[in-house]
């Protein structure tokens, strides 16, 4: 073969190519960060942090036993939801509460079957009230505690009414009925999102820390002076992570239809497309840090605060855009992972919808020309 | 001397090139000629790197013209990469590719495919002698072996200017005859070979030298131009019966320029015109006594020696420091393999080896830094392994790096050493105020360490380790990357302090330091293979070849009868 231009081309594509993945092969850390790191995040993910309140330790003291609270004691009971406790006095029930080994107590006052037979009976005025003290430390247990206390107490006086052969008084009932996700776990949701953050791992973490080390080891300095020209490197760097970061997706994929039965609902072919487009913002965002870090420890620093932070926080992974205040909304509007999430959780629990996924890809193929358009400007075969 | 070729490979004119507000190159004028080995010779920072990375189309120039091979490398980079191979200083190999993949990597880049492949591939591997090793990975040769596998890939295809950044730093001087012998052959075959340096002896076997300083060039043409300007002006004082209060007396003398202990004898270089003292016999002059002279004329006034300090604390008669059986493994890897020596009190002792010998690794152990993994270090009787407290006390360290705190000043630093050594009140004081002056640190008292100039930051390290007046001194490589002038200076200082009856022990990968040293052990491979006074070690190896065996000629001797390593683990 001759040392024609495109011949000579593809011969340097090759090369560079070859010996990127080489290097991934025998690197410790680029296989842990490609492989072990979504593995465990996975895992931790899957299984460890959930969103959901269950066994919520319940304090109940019932001042007067009768039929009735009974009754309503082992309606809490027998809810998942709860783990309840017994206790004769409220003191007691009370200084459980601020040891922080109960997430609330429920105090039935000893006036509560008269008061309810009487508001079953119909006295308009009647009610009959019971106590809920609820830890608010952690502000979101708290809300789901009081939410899921008043729910099981709704559910009881309905089924009490039933009972007794009288209507309750509640005159509008709110019957809701969830979609998409309708046993509510948060898996479902955390799980899709969780591909976002792996691909932001290997996309933009690891690139930025391959392309830094060249800078260390001199290596990248020995490569500018061949005749491989920048485009060539760009590519060269760019084709194995994409490839790599694929592979990340589609283990991400695999363990959470298989292992967590998330369902799957959209085209297959949408999600790889979709996937591909955010792949290269993260590369290319990848390379832009690279430009600018020429070592490993800057480099890390800044692809974690600059992709990693923000496809936790700002993506919607986590924590619900919409209640952000107004400016970090505003801000997550800059980062990939927010479309890329959006697209993820509505192709596995909703389908391909496309009035959903269409302008959230547009948003990122608008982001993925900017951010390769600065990075092919930057990268030039100079040291300066 | 071959005769100049009509045309130059690189024509330099006017060269500038700044970083900020530093000025790296200072209109430089020269030519490089194909067949001929130029070295670029100057001390650290003085813009070696960045003249190599202009002509290599790495960087851009301020100012002035540059032409390599008929091709502007500011704006036809490209041309240039076509024609010129370039080593940069960390090699530019890829440690976790093995050799064989390294080449193809470059030949694919190159355009190297087929037949010519082939043929460039068994040239390099015969050429280099790492056949043996083409599966091993970058990362697990050698020193010397990696710098030969560079060259090989700046080499897959031949062309016409090889640039070659420091390609003797790390390399033992065994392997460094190796490299030097195949450059020899490139040039034979018509390339121009540029090599960077900062070994003068190496400067003195070049076809021509380009002799930088502070981005001026000082001289360019061949280096005994300049070493026959010094004919006449160097002389030798044989012998003299305290070799240290002789060369401290010569140095403070009118018209000495540099006096030098080189074993017994005290070496001296005469300013222009000046009379050598009495009792100096004439010697021929070298190159880095032309380096000394020429760089002196350029120097800022240096400040003066360090008076001599108070008397230190006696530790004792008999060995002061004590090394016995010494042995370091790490995992299946051993650094330091029983290790025996003892060093008197006052004396000067050096452990000489190349990088990787495990000298600073029996350093660590004797300061107790490092647990030796058999074998006891005992440092004015006390096992610092055992009594760290104690025992560190009496010694001051200085580390291979500049370990003080860059953003405080020189003050500051001197101030929180006081205070680690536990100085207090008037001691304290006495101490800081001490080194400050004795120094020459006073105009820099206020000044951040990290913006001192090399030779600067040196004295502080050296000042900083001596602050509590320690017995026993541990310099682990104290001058590497240090200028001829910078070197000297602060040989003069341990000098000084060997003469008060400070212990000192020095680690050096530099051989004509090594001169200094009142008594050597010489470390390879983890192993102690001779020690014993510098003259006695040279006598050694006197033959008929040789009958002035230098202490490299030892040093190479030494190794070759330890037999080449590589070779066996090859097989």
């Amino acid at each position: 073969m001759s040392d024609t231009p495109t011949g000579g081309r593809w011969l340097r594509l090759r090369g560079l190519i070859v010996k990127e993945s080489r290097q991934v092969a025998r690197d410790p850390s680029s296989i842990a960060i490609a492989l072990v790191m979504p593995i465990v995040l996975l895992l931790l993910f899957g299984y460890g942090v959930s969103l959901d309140a269950r066994n919520i330790g319940l304090a109940v003291v019932v001042d007067g036993p009768t039929q009735a609270t009974e009754s309503l004691v082992a309606s809490f009971e027998r809810s998942p939801y709860f783990h309840v406790t017994r206790i004769a006095d409220r003191r007691t029930a009370e200084a459980g509460l601020v040891a922080g080994d109960y997430r609330g107590v429920m105090v039935i006052k000893d006036d509560f079957t008269k008061r309810l037979a009487r508001a079953l009976e119909g006295g308009g005025a009647e009610s009959a009230p019971i106590q809920l003290m609820v830890d608010g430390t952690d502000a979101n247990t708290a809300r789901l505690t009081r939410g899921y206390v008043e729910g099981a107490w709704a559910t009881w006086l309905t089924l009490q009414g039933l009972t007794e052969g009288a209507a309750t008084r509640l005159a509008v009932t709110a019957e809701p009925r969830i979609w998409f996700n309708p046993e509510v776990r948060s898996r479902n949701f955390l799980v899709p999102g969780l591909m976002a953050i792996i691909m932001t791992l290997i996309g933009t973490l690891l690139t930025a820390l391959v392309v830094a080390r060249e800078w260390e080891r001199g290596t990248m300095e020995a490569l500018m002076t061949t005749p491989v020209t920048a485009l060539e490197l760009l590519i060269g760097k760019l084709t194995p992570y994409f490839l790599l970061g694929m592979g990340g997706m589609g283990l991400s994929v695999a363990m959470a239809v298989f292992l967590y039965d998330v369902p799957f609902r959209g085209s297959f072919l949408v999600l790889v497309g979709v996937s591909a487009v955010f792949l290269v913002t993260a590369l290319a965002l990848g390379l832009l840090i690279s430009t600018a870090a020429k070592n490993q420890f800057v480099a890390g620093q800044i692809a974690l605060v600059a992709a990693f932070l923000p496809a936790f926080m700002l993506s919607g992974f986590l924590f619900e855009i919409g209640s952000m205040p107004a400016f970090v909304q505003g801000l997550t509007y800059l980062f990939a992972a927010r479309y890329f999430v959006a697209i993820l959780q509505t192709l596995f629990l909703a389908g391909t919808v496309w009035s959903v996924i269409l302008p959230n890809l547009l948003a990122m193929v608008a982001l993925a020309t900017v951010l390769l358009l600065i990075t092919a400007r930057r990268t030039t075969k100079r040291l300066e | 001397m071959p005769p100049p070729p009509p045309l130059p490979l690189v024509d330099i004119e006017g060269l500038e090139k700044r970083f900020g507000a530093v000025t790296a190159l200072d209109g430089i004028t020269a030519a490089i000629h194909p067949g001929r080995m130029t070295g670029l010779v100057g001390p650290d920072g003085a813009g070696k790197t960045t003249l190599l990375r202009l002509v290599a189309g790495l960087l851009r120039a301020d100012g002035g013209r540059l032409s390599v091979c008929g091709a502007d490398p500011g704006t036809d980079p490209e041309r240039v990469h076509e024609a010129v191979g370039y080593m940069p200083q960390s090699f530019g190999l890829y440690e976790d590719l093995s050799v064989a993949e390294n080449l193809s990597l470059y030949a694919d880049l190159r355009g190297v495919v087929g037949d010519a492949r082939e043929r460039a591939f068994d040239r390099l591997l015969r050429f280099t002698g790492l056949g043996p090793f083409r599966t091993r990975l970058a990362g697990r040769l050698s020193g010397g072996m990696k710098q030969k596998l560079g060259i090989a890939c700046a080499m897959v295809v031949k062309p016409r200017l090889l640039l070659l950044d420091e390609p003797s730093v790390g390399v033992d001087p065994v392997s460094r005859r190796e490299l030097w012998a195949m450059v020899q052959d490139l040039v034979a075959d018509d390339i121009g070979v540029v090599w960077s340096t900062a070994y003068l002896d190496e400067a003195e076997r070049c076809d021509a030298v380009l002799l930088l300083d502070r981005g001026r060039l000082l001289h360019a043409g061949p280096p005994d131009a300049l070493t026959r300007r010094m004919d006449g002006r160097t002389f030798i004082l044989r012998a003299p019966p305290d070799k240290r209060v002789a060369q401290a007396r010569a140095a403070a003398t009118a018209g000495v320029l540099d006096a030098l202990i080189q074993g017994p004898h005290v070496r001296l270089v005469m300013a222009q015109g000046a009379a050598p003292p009495d009792g100096a016999h004439p010697t021929p002059p070298r190159f880095e006594d032309a380096f000394v002279s020429l760089l002196d004329d350029d120097a800022a006034p240096h400040a003066p020696l360090a008076t001599p300090t108070a008397p230190v604390a006696d530790p004792g008669e008999g060995d002061v420091v004590t090394a016995q059986g010494l042995t370091r493994r790490f995992g299946d890897f051993t650094a330091v393999d029983d290790v025996s020596f003892a060093v008197a009190r006052g004396e000067i002792f050096g452990l000489l080896g190349p990088n990787g010998a495990g000298k600073s690794t029996t350093f660590k152990m004797m300061c107790g830094l490092l647990p030796p993994t058999a074998g006891t270090a005992r440092v004015a009787g006390i096992d610092l392994g055992h009594a760290a407290s104690a025992g560190r006390a009496k010694i001051g360290y200085m580390s291979q790096k500049f370990s003080l705190y860059g953003d405080l000043s020189v003050g500051q630093n001197l101030a929180f050493f006081a205070s680690v050594y536990g100085l207090k009140g008037q001691a304290r004081k006495q101490a800081i105020r001490g080194a400050l002056e004795g120094y020459g640190l006073d105009t820099y008292a206020k000044a951040n360490a990290r913006t001192l100039p090399l030779g600067f930051k040196q004295r502080l390290s050296l000042a900083c380790a001596t602050l509590h007046r320690p017995p026993i001194l541990f310099l682990d490589e104290p001058t590497s990357g240090v200028d001829p002038l910078t070197r000297r200076e602060f040989w003069g200082r341990i000098n000084a302090l060997a003469a008060d009856g400070v212990t000192v022990l020095v680690t050096t990968h530099f051989l004509d330091e090594a001169e200094y040293c009142d008594r050597l052990g010489i470390v390879f491979r983890g192993r102690l293979v001779a020690d014993g006074v510098p003259d006695a070690l040279k006598a050694r190896f006197r033959t008929a070849d040789t009958p002035e065996p230098t202490l490299e000629d030892a040093f190479i001797a030494l190794i070759e009868a330890e037999g080449r390593e590589d070779a066996e683990a090859a097989a």
